[in-house]
């Protein structure tokens, strides 16, 4: 066992013509946040893909907690969980019903309990009972990722776990990802938001033109850049700000 | 890996008895068409059919084919809707067969189009069909009707998995519903101009049609049914085929 959970070296990868994955390398240590952050169509899900044994990938070599994701693609899915970029839940079941059906699709012992340690842990219990479809955003992105949860993988992979969100939703996801972590699991994340890399990530890769132009921790990322100039300027409430303030005011009445 | 087909199985069969209009508005049609045949053309078919001839009997067998054909347009939706939703994605993620996941959408509908042939079977009953069918002519017939079902399923699975839009997924289907139109169904082929006559003697439906009619009223299948379930299993072998390259694609 090394101490990578994730290795890809020098993959590529084409769609028809277009080159999207010209050489990409990265390791992705155990227990680490690692954060791919790049603009769209900059090819973070078509990596995300291989990983998850999706897509295989022209050239290069990929691995998973030390398995190829094109010669031992079971043993991959057996350590992974991919949460997309859809929330992947079925509306027509019921949030409990979603989170044991997952437990039984992968063997876990006691379905039932899972699904509901899981349900508390993610603020779902009050909704447990309820169709899926009636799930606000934020919901049902948790939901989804509490199901990515089930069985423990070693290694999660969030494509754009916020996309789409409110801000609120936002928080709550980005709270979610930060206890994930605290309890060991590798968390490959991608987004186009510099804010939430730099929220959430141990360590950041900037993926442009199908190549990591930069790789590091936030810290190590800023030094790149000239210094800090110090500059004052009047810090007004962005409308988030505002969003987020009201709505904190009436929850708390 | 069969005990994850059951899950899957399972979820499916949730999903239609969550709303079971799935199974009634499937047999809506085909007995629409029942009783128009049955009540507004029966009469004067029947002069070209001779006397003692029960109609209701004589049209069941099409109207179960029609009832197969667009049940099975609900297959390729259900397909269509978990690759749009990304929970293909999620499955296919997962340590499981991916075979899997299409027999559960091929056991679902199986079921769910049994289901509806019983509704049918019901309201004919109700019209005046009767049978003196044996035990073995009524499992022939049950092992037929699912031959055939399956047979389309794997026709449905294709538009499901490669489909741009639910409509697309959708309307392969009416051509399938329309066929019973054209063979032994509903009137004798002897009174159709020879062109059309020749299309519905030679097309898998009147084979399967003639076969069912034989079993119903305890006749003489004859070789009329092995020409039925060699269509049948064509059309599935080959559907399956072309349903499973297209799987492999869109993974």
């Amino acid at each position: 066992m090394s101490d990578s959970a994730i290795r890809v070296k020098d993959l590529q990868k084409s769609f028809k013509e277009t080159e999207v994955l010209k050489g990409v390398d990265f390791e992705v240590e155990r227990g680490e946040i690692f954060a791919l952050l790049g603009s769209n169509g900059a090819g973070k899900t078509t990596i995300v893909n291989i990983l998850s044994t999706l897509l295989k990938a022209d050239a290069g070599e990929a691995s998973v907690c030390d398995f190829d994701v094109t010669d031992q693609a079971d043993k991959v899915r057996q350590n992974i969980s991919l949460t997309g970029q859809f929330a992947a839940v079925d509306g027509v079941l019921t949030g409990r019903e979603n989170l044991i059906l997952i437990a039984k699709l992968r063997d876990v012992a006691n379905p039932t309990q899972t699904a509901d340690e899981l349900l508390s842990r993610f603020g779902l219990v009050d909704a447990a009972n309820k169709q899926a479809a009636t799930y606000s955003g934020g919901m049902k992105r948790r939901l989804d990722i509490a199901m990515s949860l089930v069985g423990t993988p070693a290694v999660i992979f969030l494509d754009e776990p916020t996309t789409g969100l409110d801000p609120e939703g936002r928080l709550e996801v980005w709270k979610m990802v930060k206890e994930l972590a605290g309890g060991g699991t590798t968390i490959l994340l991608t987004t186009q938001y510099l804010e939430e890399a730099e929220q959430l990530a141990d360590r950041i890769a900037i993926l442009h033109a199908g190549r990591i132009i930069a790789n590091g921790t936030l810290a190590s990322l800023k030094k790149l850049f000239p210094p800090a100039k110090v500059e004052y300027i009047e810090k007004q409430p962005t409308l988030e700000d505002i969003f987020l303030t009201i709505i904190g005011r009436q929850e708390s009445e | 890996m069969k005990g994850k087909t059951i899950v899957l199985f399972g979820r499916l069969m949730t999903h239609i008895l969550r709303s079971p209009d799935t199974i009634i508005t499937v047999a809506i049609m085909p007995i629409a068409i029942m009783l128009m045949f049955v009540y507004v053309f029966g009469g004067a078919v029947k002069t070209s059919l001779g006397d003692g001839v029960n109609y209701v009997n004589y049209q069941l067998p099409g109207i179960l084919l029609i009832a197969i054909a667009s049940g099975i347009a609900y297959t390729a939706f259900r397909l269509y809707g978990d690759r749009e939703n990304g929970f293909f994605t999620r499955l296919n993620a997962m340590p499981i067969k991916r075979s899997s996941v299409l027999w559960a959408h091929v056991l679902t509908s199986l079921v769910s189009n049994m289901l509806t042939l019983v509704i049918i079977f019901i309201v004919a009953f109700l019209m005046g069909f009767r049978s003196s069918a044996g035990i073995l002519a009524w499992l022939a017939m049950a092992g037929t009707l699912v031959l055939f079902t399956l047979a389309l399923t794997w026709v449905a699975v294709i538009p499901g998995l490669t489909a741009k839009s639910a409509e697309g997924a959708n309307a392969f289907s009416y051509p399938l519903i329309f066929l019973p139109m054209l063979s032994s169904a509903f009137v004798p082929t002897e009174t159709m101009p020879t062109v059309l006559r020749v299309f519905a003697e030679n097309q898998p439906v009147t084979s399967i049609v003639n076969s069912l009619r034989a079993l119903l009223n305890a006749g003489s299948v004859g070789n009329e049914i092995w020409i039925a379930l060699a269509w049948c299993v064509g059309i599935a072998a080959v559907a399956y085929l072309f349903a499973m390259r297209a799987y492999r694609r869109s993974v």
